[in-house]
């Protein structure tokens, strides 16, 4: 088991396997909200979906909208289990606040790189690298 | 963070959970942007009205957060909606999404937002003054309020505006403090700039090469006082915070905060750029057909002037495709008691309020060649409604009205 520790945005208990995105992430318009799937063409995670997983991405990107996003993937059940970021901004606190979603920022996220499983409990993570893809 | 007994009473609940939320999340967003304190606020413009773009999860929230008796403290303004509330069934919008649309309304209505509905609050009589605190959202209202204005304010997101308005403050970061008010790039432009479709190529420039920063900007000579350089440069900072995320610009001589020296407003490291033309921004927007279906003009919203002048260039003209025009209801109403409206209705056009090309549901409606004298919307337009979108000036889009093709 290797540890982390970040920033807490949302104070809460998830885990789940990890989702690792080296590129920003777009809610508005391009994570479908019913599952979650990621429709954004040219992103590298194109196809793949966030629910129930442990979202690893750098930083929110596009429109503020994207709270509310947040919002009703939780709402429809095909939201992350949580969210771990290097820099948190305005769309993700508030998208993790208003649903309810653990968030972790401040975090070397290239460590999460492998994928694997992860926990987060406040600001603490850690994870296994089983590397299953 | 410093928070007095009152901050911390509604923290523990003493107002309510729907003020305790609020209270959280300007918190958090305090926590995160290391703010020392919270500050009032004069206003909140909330944006996220247009059930488009907050569709059921939006709706969902708002009704949550209003029934736990979350109330503003402070004057609030919505931002367009999806439809025109007299107008939606002319527009051909359907019965589900006008009926969801007016929920979002008077659910915000319910917590004491003005339904304005409107991106240019400053249009409607209450102007922010210089040093003026904000929290609003809409990203041409908020570049509007801060360069033009020398008010402060963040880009807040929809529910952060909302949070604002409820507790009558904002955390003290980002644009609220002089300190990073400061232009971080000095661009000198080279190339004429005097018609607003000039002033728009040169927003999409700026934005598309400096991302997120803070302009200063040097070589435009123009007179404040005008009515055609507000809509100049409403148009400039709503195309820069579109193509770009620019909150903030200033023109050196021209705009309030950079009446001074210029080295008293850039920092020392300011990147130096030279804008020699605006090629780029033309070809990037331009199109190769010539199919057009629609013609929208009022991004941001028009202001009574702009009515006016968009009235005579339509005086005697007969329009082959439909051309809406978009405002508030508030310029509307004056616009109607001077005729202004019946002259530009004689044409054929539409004056609508409410909403705007970007909010409503075009695509739904069947419009997929959309010409507009707007940048910003030339940016939006492709991703939110699926359409071949043209540019051109005022004049261009109306002559291609007239003709029912888009005229290069």
């Amino acid at each position: 088991m290797d540890k982390l520790e970040g920033r807490i945005i949302f104070a809460a208990d998830a885990e789940g396997q990890i989702l690792y995105s080296a590129e920003p992430i777009g809610f508005f318009g391009h994570v479908d909200l019913h599952t979650g799937q990621i429709l954004e063409r040219k992103h590298p995670l194109y196809g793949q979906t966030i629910k129930d997983k442990i979202l690893v991405f750098p930083r929110a990107k596009g429109s503020t909208v994207g709270s509310y996003t947040i919002y009703g993937l939780k709402k429809n059940g095909a939201g992350p289990a949580g969210m771990i970021l290097s820099r948190c901004e305005t769309i993700i606190a508030v998208g993790a606040i208003i649903a309810e979603i653990a968030c972790v920022d401040r975090v070397d996220i290239t460590r999460l790189a492998q994928g694997g499983y992860a926990r987060i409990s406040g600001g603490k993570i850690t994870f296994e690298t089983t590397n299953i893809h | 963070m410093k928070l007095n007994d009152d901050d911390r009473d509604i923290l523990a609940g003493s107002k309510g959970a729907g003020s305790r939320r609020a209270m959280q999340i300007l918190i958090s967003l305090a926590n995160i942007f290391e703010a020392r304190e919270l500050i009032p606020i004069e206003s909140a413009q909330i944006a996220g009205v247009s059930y488009l773009n907050i569709g059921d999860a939006g709706l969902e929230f708002l009704t949550d957060w209003a029934d736990q008796e979350a109330r503003v403290r402070v004057p609030s303004f919505m931002n367009p909606a999806g439809i025109d509330r007299s107008l939606w069934r002319k527009m051909g919008i359907p019965e589900e999404f006008a009926q969801k649309q007016m929920k979002i309304i008077t659910t915000l209505c319910r917590m004491g937002v003005e339904d304005t509905l409107t991106c240019t609050p400053y249009h409607i009589d209450r102007v922010p003054k210089m040093g003026e605190h904000l929290a609003w959202s809409e990203s041409s209202a908020v570049s509007y309020a801060n360069s033009v204005l020398g008010a402060r304010t963040n880009r807040e997101g929809g529910p952060s505006a909302l949070a604002s308005a409820i507790i009558g403050k904002t955390p003290a970061y980002g644009l609220h403090l002089t300190k990073n008010r400061l232009a971080t790039h000095r661009l000198h432009v080279e190339c004429n700039i005097e018609t607003a479709a000039d002033f728009n190529l040169l927003g999409y420039t700026i934005g598309k090469n400096i991302g997120d920063a803070i302009p200063l900007i040097d070589g435009i000579d123009i007179d404040m006082n005008s009515w055609y350089t507000t809509l100049c440069l409403k148009a400039f900072g709503a195309a820069m915070a579109a193509s770009g995320s620019i909150a903030l610009y200033h023109i050196s001589g021209v705009t309030p905060e950079a009446k001074r020296a210029a080295d008293d407003i850039v920092k020392e490291d300011a990147v130096e750029i030279i804008i020699g033309d605006l090629d780029d921004a033309r070809r990037s927007l331009e199109q190769h057909t010539t199919r057009l279906q629609l013609v929208t003009l009022g991004c941001p919203h028009s202001s009574f002037d702009e009515l006016f002048y968009i009235s005579n260039l339509l005086k005697d003209v007969t329009l082959k495709i439909p051309l809406w025009i978009t405002t508030s209801a508030h310029v509307y109403r004056k616009a109607k008691e001077d005729g202004i409206i019946a002259d530009i209705e004689a044409s054929g056009a539409l004056v609508i309020v409410d909403t705007c090309m970007v909010v409503a549901p075009l695509e739904y409606l069947g419009y997929s060649y959309i010409a507009v004298d707007s940048a910003k919307a030339a940016c939006y337009l492709p991703s939110h409604q699926h359409a071949i979108t043209y540019f051109g000036s005022t004049e261009q889009c109306i002559k291609s009205a007239k003709e029912g093709r888009w005229i290069n």
